[in-house]
């Protein structure tokens, strides 16, 4: 418990002093908040589908946990980049023990993260129907941030450089957030659409995180936790496997 | 306390360690001196249970590195080649961090993160981002680091690369203390011949994965029949330059020994 321990608290204390790392990070989901919400704001009501910004709200903060997750997973690269993993990897522990504990961070940060974009958010006019329900949101919060972050310890311990970064950036991280239904709703989509949709997890996030929030979703928020939590327990087996390979 | 015997290590085709055996003895500084390339890095990672060899038999103060790596981690420190410490992390945290992982109780902990930290002159430094430590003071930190659980070997793959002469004496010299001092094995690589004469007991030679001569300093200058150890290393491994895995600094660095000589 003790390195699971020390290995979250090394992120979090990573994290708290880059402060240029948080500054950065909450500018591009402000930038989709405010230009996509206000600019289509009006067409999107004027089609009959409400306030916009309610509507993108909660898939402005799954894909804040998402890349935060992801990127705190592929920190991995950077341990291994700057030699810190080779510390990690030679210490007397388990290595599920130090995945383990590298994995809790990502998720705690990637849901620090999450938290100040819904603060942002509300700044922006975005009202949660039912406040009671936060916890619920912040469930599916937290079950976001452990596919992802499961996620980004499988690609960090198979990545040997940082050449990989801008491939896993483009053809993995952008598409799976373009074609989560975080920015348009998931109502008679084409079908090669509907089924790429409905492989994606991270629809199962943005879909949770409204049903918490709005009080209305594309599916059941208990279908919502299934799935995130089938295709978590699956990635977490295949990070901690992938990480159990690391070769120095 | 290491006891190494027809070790082989093949990547690919590429035979890196080819049928390698020594041992060392307790208490004893152990200098493992090859030109780029030659195979001490592999080794070491293999002594340390970081690779797996190919073949041969290693045991660590009695323990086996492929089968015990537990074991094996709990007896030794490492200070490698690379920077490893987390420059986002204050001199007391990587402490803090590595004192966890190695189990050392929290206590015990507090007390040998002062003792090392005083005699690495980083104490007062302590509190300080280590991204902010000049390169002499981030190689002293790996080394009292890799001292803070109380190894009974030390593993130091070229520990001075990149450090000033002061930097560098200061730091054989309490390598040298603790060795006397604690008894501490240790296991060295570097390419500063003038050091291993001066702290090493014995020294390896290994040339192209092989070891091409084991023994004292003056045992390998007599054998070779020169006046220094450099002498005596080049007459055993060559002149040329190692292309092959030679960095631009290394070959640098071999350039201007031979324009010295």
């Amino acid at each position: 418990m003790k390195t699971i321990y020390i290995l979250w608290l090394r992120e979090l204390l990573r994290y708290k002093r880059s402060r240029v790392q948080i500054i950065a990070s909450l500018g591009q989901p402000t930038l989709y908040l405010f230009a996509l919400g206000f600019g289509l704001g009006p067409v999107f009501l004027k089609a009959g589908n409400g306030s916009y910004l309610q509507f993108i709200a909660p898939g402005i903060i799954a894909m804040t946990i998402l890349f935060s997750s992801v990127f705190a997973g592929i920190g991995l690269l950077w341990d291994r980049q700057f030699g810190f993993l080779k510390e990690t990897l030679i210490a007397p522990v388990p290595r599920l023990e130090i995945m383990i504990g590298k994995t809790l961070g990502s998720v705690t940060v990637a849901i620090i993260q999450g938290l100040l974009v819904l603060v942002v958010c509300l700044i922006a006019g975005f009202r949660p129907a039912n406040w009671a329900v936060i916890p619920v949101a912040l469930f599916f919060m937290v079950m976001v941030a452990l596919v992802f972050g499961a996620l980004g310890t499988a690609i960090g311990s198979t990545l040997q450089d940082m050449q990989g970064f801008q491939l896993v950036m483009n053809f993995l991280v952008l598409p799976l957030f373009f074609l989560s239904g975080a920015l348009f709703p998931l109502n008679n989509l084409p079908k090669i659409l509907d089924a790429i949709t409905r492989v994606n997890p991270l629809t199962y996030g943005v879909d949770g995180l409204r049903a918490a929030f709005l009080g209305s979703s594309h599916f059941s928020a208990l279908t919502d936790a299934v799935a995130l939590a089938a295709v978590a327990f699956v990635l977490l087996w295949v990070g901690s496997y992938s990480f159990s390979k690391i070769q120095i | 306390m290491i006891h190494v015997a027809n070790l082989t290590k093949k990547f690919g085709e590429n035979l890196a360690v080819n049928d390698v055996s020594f041992h060392v003895q307790k208490g004893e500084i152990f200098a493992f001196l090859g030109p780029n390339g030659a195979g001490k890095t592999t080794t070491i990672k293999m002594l340390t249970t970081l690779l797996t060899p190919t073949g041969g038999q290693i045991q660590v103060n009695g323990f086996d590195p492929l089968r015990q790596q537990m074991q094996v981690r709990k007896q030794i420190g490492i200070v490698f080649q690379d920077p490893s410490l987390d420059g986002e992390l204050t001199a007391f945290e990587n402490l803090d961090l590595h004192g966890v992982l190695y189990h050392v109780p929290r206590k015990q902990r507090r007390e040998r993160m002062e003792m090392v930290l005083k005699l690495f002159d980083l104490w007062e430094r302590r509190n300080e981002l280590v991204k902010k430590f000049s390169g002499g003071m981030k190689r002293r930190l790996e080394i009292a680091r890799g001292l803070l659980h109380a190894p009974l070997i030390l593993f130091l793959d070229e520990p001075t690369l990149g450090l000033d002469p002061q930097s560098r004496n200061q730091l054989w010299k309490q390598v040298k203390h603790l060795n006397e001092s604690e008894g501490v094995t240790v296991f060295l690589t570097t390419h500063y011949m003038d050091e291993a004469e001066r702290v090493a007991q014995r020294i390896a030679v290994i040339d192209h994965g092989k070891i091409v001569a084991l023994g004292s300093p003056a045992e390998l200058k007599t054998r070779t029949n020169t006046d220094s150890l450099e002498e005596a290393f080049l007459a055993l491994t060559g002149s040329t330059i190692r292309d092959e895995s030679a960095t631009s600094v290394d070959q640098m660095r071999q350039f201007g020994k031979m324009w010295r000589r």
